[in-house]
């Protein structure tokens, strides 16, 4: 095999790889719905509008050095 | 003192505000010209034969770009980064020394960049490689000015309080990656003194001069892959960034849905750096390299439309929003006019309709209606509503706003529709021919035929540009017109007659 033939079964493979990446972690999002902290990915959509420097985080880092 | 609440600290965000209107007047105006000098081209010589140098095309169009590039849009993402950052992460600049530092040291090392930048292409000093014309010198003075913005970028996250990183914030983080990444490998070079010529000649050429480390096809490949995600993380990804940010804040509305702006967020970044390859079909690379450029492209539709969906969809319910506030028409316009141009682009990059786009205006066209309707409205848009927070004082006035909404819009439309006409024209006259094989037209035949819609993209151009200097006048007067309480300001943007 040459280093072409290599590089193309290569460049397939990790592209083939890289879409399943990818729609299994569509797949994850819409069926698991809460990230690892438990949190609903939608509430992360209020970061952007609670966003005065004394309203409360979405889940702060804070709480999490407590655990 | 001590018991001063904390607050946002907007005095870098306001120093990258200056040089956003700034430069943009800068390089819209040049654009201005150029436009005019194609349609007239006696404007040339505008300022006589013995200042010719200075004022012709080739000498001007690297300032256009690169002012409208580095200038106008960098500065608009530095901007709204030291404005969105702090607030996304819940973290004010004012409470870490080393972090206001960094950001004003970023701010006066641009500036110096830009200084070097504007001196070096009006003396004609260019590595003649398109969107990376600056000398090495300049160049590492750029990796410098990347790796503070980078430092500021980080450390704010490092002190956050918010655990999670907002989609603006990957947005922005995707943007320092990608371009410090590509213009890492597209400016490989040697400075000319250091190489020796076959017949042993050294210390060839001025100190500053350099010449690429790639050639022929490798550069050309090297170039486009850089020259489109350049399109990519400076016109694009950074400009999401900010309508997730702005355009739920300024609505009220939180986004449509944020497992949509993840997902698309990762399609965007898998497909997009595979795209570069259209810009060379039909020119001497592999075959399967154009065929994988091409194909990337229109998947790329994809993640596109799936943020600019995205967008539309946080309106929903509340589109009486967009008749009443000039500032969201601005983000919806944006929006619309990205899923506009992310549609023409991949339709330009499949193989045959290439034939007929390939080197015509219809690219500049494209490349147009993305920067100056999603571009250039979405960093408007963003200024108008930091401009209330940040000096705490309504939008001068409403009506001006909207005035210049509409005649941009106008310019957008005379810009992209001629050029539409022109390019097809062009491509078709340059690809007619008798039953022998004989071009029917010569080159000069299609610059005459093209003369009435040059002149159109000039005028186009120039209400855009006047729109930019109603807006500039807006933001100034703004600096000065009634205070506003803190609670006004909760999401949309208090604005004046």
């Amino acid at each position: 095999m040459s280093i072409a033939e290599i590089q193309a079964y290569g460049y397939f493979f990790l592209t083939l790889f890289m879409v399943l990446v990818l729609y299994g972690y569509i797949y994850h999002l819409y069926t698991k719905k809460k990230d690892a902290d438990g949190i609903d990915y939608e509430k992360y959509g209020n970061i952007a509008l609670d966003d005065d420097i004394g309203d409360a985080p979405v889940l702060p880092v804070s709480k999490d050095k407590e655990k | 003192m001590e018991n001063r609440p904390l607050e946002y600290d907007y005095t870098v965000a306001k120093m990258f505000m200056l040089t956003t209107v700034l430069l943009g007047i800068v390089g819209m105006l040049i654009g201005v010209i150029l436009a005019f000098q194609l349609a007239f081209p006696e404007l040339n010589l505008v300022l006589g034969e013995g200042l010719a140098e200075y004022t012709n095309f080739s000498r001007l169009r690297p300032l256009h770009t690169d002012a409208v590039i580095f200038g106008f849009t960098l500065s608009g993402i530095f901007a709204t980064w030291y404005y969105v950052g702090q607030r996304v992460l819940k973290v004010s600049m004012a409470e870490s020394g080393l972090l206001m530092f960094l950001g004003k040291l970023h701010f006066w090392l641009y500036l110096a960049v830009v200084v070097a930048v504007v001196v070096s292409l009006f003396t004609g000093v260019t590595t003649s490689k398109e969107y990376a014309e600056f000398e090495w010198p300049i160049d590492i003075a750029v990796v410098v000015v990347w790796v503070v913005f980078g430092l500021s970028i980080f450390g704010l996250i490092g002190i956050r309080r918010e655990k999670s990183l907002y989609i603006s914030v990957w947005y922005y983080i995707a943007t320092f990656l990608g371009i410090a990444m590509l213009y890492l490998f597209n400016n490989m070079e040697i400075p000319t003194m250091l190489a020796a010529s076959p017949a042993g000649e050294t210390g060839i050429g001025a100190w500053y001069h350099s010449v690429s480390m790639y050639a022929g096809t490798n550069d050309a490949l090297v170039q486009w892959w850089y020259g489109h995600n350049a399109v990519a993380f400076g016109f694009t990804v950074p400009i999401v960034a900010m309508i997730y940010y702005f355009l739920p804040k300024e609505s009220g509305q939180a986004i449509y849905s944020y497992k949509l702006s993840l997902l698309s967020f990762w399609g965007l970044m898998f497909v997009y750096l595979w795209a570069g390859g259209h810009h060379l079909i039909y020119s001497t690379v592999p075959d399967w390299m154009q065929t994988m450029g091409s194909i990337f492209s229109v998947i790329l539709i994809l993640p596109s439309w799936g943020s600019a969906i995205n967008m539309l969809l946080t309106m929903k319910g509340e589109w009486q929003q967009v008749a009443s506030s000039p500032l969201i028409k601005f983000m919806v316009l944006g929006s619309t006019f990205y899923m506009f141009s992310t549609l023409e682009g991949p339709i330009q990059a499949i193989k045959s309709v290439n034939a007929i786009a390939h080197f015509t205006d219809w690219i500049v066209g494209h490349v147009h209606d993305g920067v100056l309707g999603w571009v250039g409205f979405m960093i408007m848009a963003a200024l108008y509503h930091m401009a209330p927070r940040v000096f705490k004082r309504e939008i001068y006035s409403k009506s001006l706003m909207a005035t210049q909404f509409w005649i941009q819009t106008l310019g957008v439309v005379l810009y992209f529709s001629s050029m539409w006409i022109s390019g097809i024209t062009q491509g078709m006259m340059w690809r007619a021919h008798d039953e022998f094989g004989n071009l029917a037209y010569s080159f000069i035949d299609t610059v005459t035929v093209l003369h009435p819609y040059y002149t159109i993209r000039g005028v186009g151009g120039l209400l855009y540009l006047v729109g930019f200097l109603m807006f500039a006048y807006n933001i100034y007067k703004t600096m000065s017109a009634r205070p506003v309480e803190e609670s006004e300001l909760q999401s949309a943007s208090p604005m004046g007659a």
